[in-house]
């Protein structure tokens, strides 16, 4: 069936739309959608940078803080000042990425079915992040954080935990060093823990991490911030009085936004609602209930415990072990289905995957997708191949997640559509040109926005070279094309289709027809 | 028409991101303001921590009863530990202002209990009416506070309960 864009999901077209100006403004290689957890990570940097250079100035008491902010502020504006602008516009920032990041990830339905334990760990760090927020305007010890201060109070006072009174802490005369020193602990020592080992639980289950953005993406980033510092320095309220109550408050509001809602609403409503979003958020992977496909399976017979599959695994679902079939070998590989995505990339990298063996029988690999094997996958190909008529007949190969490839079936183009373009083995290119084909267009999902992490970029590694299984140097590279599209791309796509059969035009008639691959003879290979 | 790979005109475009991600910081940092209170608003609180009589009678244990206890045990008073729950009543200007019934807290009901209500009032002259109730044995409230008050603007007047002295303007 032909996918109209139309009905493609409005909340991802606005992603994609999103990622589309992103793409124009930075380009693919530095599209800060593509980074936003390594921007978050880089944000967290310039905080704890920042935050250890405050640390030395600041005096943690009631009586003490405030005036050491000032100074920082004020006297030594030109690198405290700075350093704390820069801690706290760097903090907002990582409000952005994060959100951001989570509406990327719902946006483009990556949430579901083997993500849940990404999305799940994620949302602690959310909470966990502007809790931290909260306990860094404490330490001020201005107006906000006494609003702050009485404010979480009375959030805590209200659950049915505490048999004292939290709030009357922060009655004149009553706040004490020892409460201050607390927060203080917390804001420098316990939160930050607790948030290092949320995102290593966060990443856990994928491999080839990176945590750093791109050096032009930190820089400009970095460069942004810094000039909000100078002209906008961050800084504070009167001082505290726990005698009188602040009249008017320049809140932050991607941190303090609970606030306002409580006092106009109610700490209990509050709750629930706070709750009710967690809740929510943390069912929905399950939401409706998405089964992902059978998971990978090894055929020791066909494995040579090459590793390349371990390799290219991007959620760390493939293991390596010591031999146990008695097999030559030294090691095997070992699926663990908990952790497979079926994204089919390791049927890709294996070389046994290799069209051109066991022509006349089923063709069998050392890991392959139950549902969707490479057997299947060589037919699939051929067919589309030999039912192609035109005078430059190009094949698409395309995935599960980018541009529905199908939809541009004619009589000299024909889709085939894999999970991810992560399962073509380079063997697989060569086959169709063999068959017949005059070109092979890979479209998978936008370049480095593969929804299965890395798909598109090992193809076209391995197009160049760069990664194990290499395309061979007997495959006429004028021939294949690799170009990124999302559903709402068919216009570019249709675009680089046209470009690519007026090349093949020329290369077919530079050919002599003598010179031309007979189809149907080659379908015999 | 532009040409987008152009790269000053990227850059161009870059500019403009990180233009719209830094106002974004700018403003959401600090604005809009909150407005928490009125320019003739104050708060008036009304705090304190307090145990309520214990609920019962202590007995006075006969020599009989003593004897029935082992030599470590032979405490001349027997007591229970649960102790009244504290109502209170506040009553600003004659309207109420906080009606509460705090039990005893603890697994014996034998724990203080904490009081905090905070609530915006307009600033001025007003007649506060504070009465508790904190013993079973006792018929009615047998603490009781009247008095005119004067609050100023922003101000946060605080009410407490001292042990012998009573509700004290603090």
């Amino acid at each position: 069936m032909r996918e109209n864009p139309v009905l493609i999901n409005p909340i991802k077209r606005a992603y994609l739309a999103l990622e589309s100006w992103f793409n124009m403004s930075f380009g693919t290689e530095w599209n800060p959608m593509y980074h936003l957890g390594t921007l978050t990570f880089f944000l967290f940097w310039i905080i704890l940078v920042t935050g250890l250079y405050l640390f030395g100035i600041f005096h943690g008491s009631i009586d003490g803080a405030y005036d050491s902010v000032e100074y920082i502020t004020h006297e030594q504006w030109y690198i405290a000042g700075v350093m704390r602008s820069l801690h706290r516009y760097a903090s907002d920032a990582a409000i952005i990425t994060i959100l951001l990041h989570l509406f990327k990830e719902f946006a483009a339905g990556r949430y579901h079915g083997f993500r849940w334990f990404s999305w799940v760990s994620g949302l602690p760090i959310l909470w966990l992040v502007v809790t931290l927020g909260i306990t860094g305007y404490w330490l001020v010890w201005d107006e906000l954080a006494q609003y702050v201060a009485i404010g979480s109070a009375r959030l805590l006072d209200s659950l049915p935990i505490f048999s004292s009174s939290m709030t009357s802490n922060f009655l004149q005369g009553q706040m004490t060093d020892r409460f201050f020193i607390l927060i203080e602990f917390l804001h420098l020592l316990g939160q930050p823990l607790i948030l290092f080992f949320l995102l290593w639980l966060h990443v856990k289950r994928l491999s080839n991490v990176d945590i750093n953005p791109p050096r032009g993406l930190a820089i400009g980033t970095l460069l942004a911030l810094l000039v909000l510092s100078f002209i906008k320095p961050a800084v504070s309220h009167g001082p505290a009085d726990l005698s009188s109550m602040p009249t008017v408050l320049q809140l932050d509001w991607f941190y303090l936004n609970a606030y306002p809602l409580m006092d106009y609403w109610s700490e209990g409503k509050t709750w629930i609602l706070a709750t009710l979003i967690t809740v929510i958020l943390m069912l929905l992977p399950w939401i409706p209930p998405k089964k992902d496909g059978p998971a990978a399976v090894v055929d020791l017979a066909h494995c040579n415990g090459c590793e390349l599959c371990f390799d290219d695994c991007p959620f760390e679902a493939i293991s390596v072990q010591a031999r146990t079939d008695g097999a030559k070998y030294e090691k095997e590989v070992v699926v663990d289905p908990a952790l497979c995505a079926s994204c089919g990339i390791c049927m890709g990298s294996c070389p046994s995957s290799n069209p051109f063996r066991q022509a006349n029988e089923e063709l069998k690999t050392g890991i392959d997708l139950p549902d969707l094997p490479v057997d299947k996958v060589r037919t699939m190909t051929k067919e589309a191949v030999l039912a192609m008529t035109g005078s430059a007949n190009i094949l698409m190969v395309g995935c599960d997640h980018g541009f529905n490839v199908n939809q541009l079936d004619n009589n000299e183009t024909k889709g085939v559509k894999l999970r991810c373009s992560g399962m073509i083995p380079p063997t697989l290119v060569e086959y169709a040109l063999k068959n017949g084909a005059d070109g092979v267009m890979v479209v998978g999902c936008r370049h480095n926005d593969c929804f299965y992490r890395f798909g598109n970029l090992w193809v076209e590694k391995r197009f160049s070279g760069e990664r194990k299984p290499i395309l061979r140097g007997r495959a006429d590279r004028r021939r294949i094309k690799v170009f990124g599209g999302a559903e709402t791309d068919k216009t570019s796509i249709e675009k680089e289709l046209k470009v690519f059969r007026n090349e093949l035009l020329v290369i077919n008639e530079q050919i002599a027809p003598s010179d031309q691959v007979d189809g149907k003879e080659l379908s015999d290979v | 028409m532009f040409d987008f790979k152009n790269k000053l005109f990227r850059y161009f475009l870059q500019a403009v991101n990180y233009s719209i991600f830094m106002w974004l910081i700018w403003f959401l940092s600090t604005s809009p303001s909150y407005r928490q209170l009125a320019d003739d608003e104050a708060v008036l609180t009304i705090s304190f921590a307090h145990a309520g009589e214990i609920r019962e009678p202590c007995h006075k244990r006969t020599q009989k009863e003593l004897m029935k206890l082992s030599p470590n045990m032979r405490a001349p008073m027997d007591c229970t530990r649960e102790r009244s729950p504290i109502i209170i009543e506040v009553l600003l200007d004659g309207a109420p202002m906080y009606t509460h019934t705090a039990e005893a807290p603890g697994l014996f009901k034998d724990s203080g209990v904490d009081i905090y209500h905070s609530v915006k009032v307009s600033a001025g002259r007003h007649n506060l009416a504070i009465k508790m109730d904190d013993s079973v044995l006792k018929e009615g409230f047998n603490h009781s506070f009247n008095q005119d008050i004067d609050i100023n603007p922003a101000q946060i007047l605080l009410i407490g309960f001292e042990f012998g002295q009573g509700f004290v303007i603090k």
